[in-house]
């Protein structure tokens, strides 16, 4: 495969629910080590357009590469497309990472077994191998001695921190944001934040839903700005903050700057 | 085969060998500590004590038995419920609408009595089939088969709901990591589904319990058929019908207790939190 394969390409991405539109044709390309974040008012589509790249939420048209390898897609019932091939798309998944904005541990597990899970169950990974690769993030993401909690035990922050090493246990090759710090009380935001910015300097390759500008313009290669399920702007954040073209994005950014 | 059926076998007499065994001494202790010519009740209740305990044991073997047999069906039940194909979901809907809208006395009958009306079953002229001689013929079979397809349709039920009531995200998190559909059932929503399923199935398990008595009907000798065979002889309904209440009173009370217990095992990641903000609120 050519240098040029985007590690993660979207194409022509649409979205209905029933007679609405909510994606009206999005397409991009997520180069190794871009960092790109999605900005918008709600109900832009930014969630609904970031679910569907793993097919948490079913798109109506489009389609999606990772590294060339095109997720297979077939019509399904409502108009919608759906999974051809249930093996492919479990690979598929396990090589993105999702970080959700309500966390969505696994309340019944400790903090270390929820990071183990995936890597024993997908990746084949014994027990002991595990545990060492999970307690290597939890120090990254500085809860080495929470290893042992519940989730319930932990502020959302705290949560928000596990829910990313439990991702990145996967070693997934794009990572995929939705919101990552819209649950969180104001003064655990930059916790999150921090561990975010630290996977951006490692050359992660990300799609960071937000609505922290300040962090948006400071740690992305490109921004996108979605309104009403179209792409109004793109570009490096300089240009996307300092001199928006639409004049939908300027009224965004003026109210959320 | 033979040698697991064999084993089954041999513990199976240890157990109610033991147990008949344990009953016989508690029955000559009380006939001892009360005298022959204590004063009444309890001078009856001593001398028919063997019988009631063995009835005792009779109910507590049909409970743990049939609810066992019942919550294994019951998981394909519930999973076959929840799934969005028509074969499978419809047959276990009807599955559940029939047995929970159905007496269990009449569910006990049908198959204690009706089955053995059919000649194929009994094998009338083929000389007799293995599923009459050893299943449909036994009362005890019987009675197993009826209470554990009725444990089944109810606690499938309450699987359901479980399953249907779990956050959605948690199930999303795990295909997100791309978990294959058996993993994300072994390990999150069958789990999470039976912590959360537990209080409702304790009540479900009481009921069973009071259902059991239904097992006097077709002869057998459980706390109930044993209670009225004793009365049959001494005709001292009140006593004796008391006594099996209380009895019966025990034997819930002691499971509603293990109920307890199992509740506080299996929720240790609520009780071990401090108190806290709840940060998983789910959006539709």
């Amino acid at each position: 495969m050519s240098d040029n394969t985007p590690t993660l390409e979207v194409c022509d991405l649409h979205k209905n629910y029933g007679a609405h539109e909510v994606l009206k044709g999005i397409s991009l390309a997520a180069h190794d080590g871009d960092v790109i974040s999605i900005i918008g008012s709600s109900g832009s589509g930014k969630s609904t357009f970031l679910r569907c790249i793993n097919l948490l939420e079913s798109p109506s048209r489009g389609a999606i590469r990772l590294r060339g390898e095109e997720l297979q897609l077939r019509a399904g019932k409502n108009g919608e497309l759906v999974c051809r091939n249930h093996r492919q798309l479990e690979k598929m998944r396990a090589r993105i990472g999702f970080v959700f904005q309500n966390f969505n541990l696994w309340p019944h597990m400790t903090i270390l077994d929820n990071i183990t899970l995936a890597p024993m169950r997908v990746r084949g990974l014994d027990r002991a191998q595990a545990i060492a690769e999970a307690e290597a993030l939890l120090a990254k993401v500085g809860l080495a001695d929470k290893r042992n909690a519940y989730p319930g035990n932990l502020s959302g922050g705290q949560q928000q921190r596990v829910a990313i090493a439990r991702t990145l246990a996967m070693k997934p090759e794009v990572l995929l944001f939705d919101e990552p710090t819209s649950a969180l009380d104001p003064e655990l935001v930059s916790e999150v934040l921090g561990v975010i910015r630290s996977l951006a300097e490692e050359g992660r390759t990300m799609l960071i839903v937000t609505h922290e500008m300040r962090f948006a313009r400071d740690v992305s290669s490109h921004v996108m700005f979605l309104h009403e399920g179209r792409i109004e702007e793109f570009g490096p954040p300089q240009e996307v903050f300092s001199q928006p073209r639409s004049a939908r994005c300027r009224e965004f950014l003026a109210s959320h700057l | 085969m033979d040698v697991v059926s064999n084993l089954l076998l041999f513990f199976y007499d240890a157990i109610h060998g033991g147990y008949s065994a344990l009953c016989r001494a508690i029955s000559q202790w009380l006939i001892e500590l009360v005298g022959s010519s204590g004063a009444e009740p309890w001078s009856s209740f001593a001398r028919h004590s063997y019988r009631i305990l063995m009835g005792v044991g009779l109910t507590v073997n049909l409970i743990v038995f049939s609810s066992l047999v019942g919550l294994v069906l019951s998981v394909g039940i519930a999973l076959a419920r929840i799934s969005k194909h028509k074969l499978l979901w419809m047959p276990a809907y009807a599955y559940i609408y029939f047995l929970r809208g159905t007496p269990v006395l009449v569910q006990v009958y049908l198959i204690y009595y009706g089955l053995g009306q059919f000649a194929f079953l009994r094998g009338t002229e083929s000389g007799g089939t293995w599923l009459w001689d050893n299943v449909l013929s036994s009362p005890y079979w019987c009675a197993i088969i009826a209470f554990s397809l009725n444990e089944a349709a109810y606690t499938a039920e309450i699987l359901r709901g479980a399953i249907v009531s779990l956050p959605r995200g948690e199930v999303e998190a795990a295909q997100a990591l791309g978990l294959s559909r058996v993993a994300q059932f072994r390990d999150i929503i069958l789990p999470r589904a039976f912590r959360v399923a537990l209080p409702a199935y304790s009540n479900d398990f009481v009921l069973l319990i009071k259902s059991s008595a239904l097992a006097s009907t077709i002869t057998l000798m459980d706390l109930m058929g044993a209670t009225r065979a004793v009365i049959a002889r001494t005709y001292m309904n009140m006593d004796f019908f008391l006594l099996a209440g209380v009895l019966y009173l025990i034997i819930t009370a002691v499971c509603i207790g293990g109920f307890r217990l199992l509740e506080r095992a299996l929720s240790a990641h609520r009780r071990a939190s401090a108190p806290q903000r709840r940060t998983g609120v789910q959006t539709a």
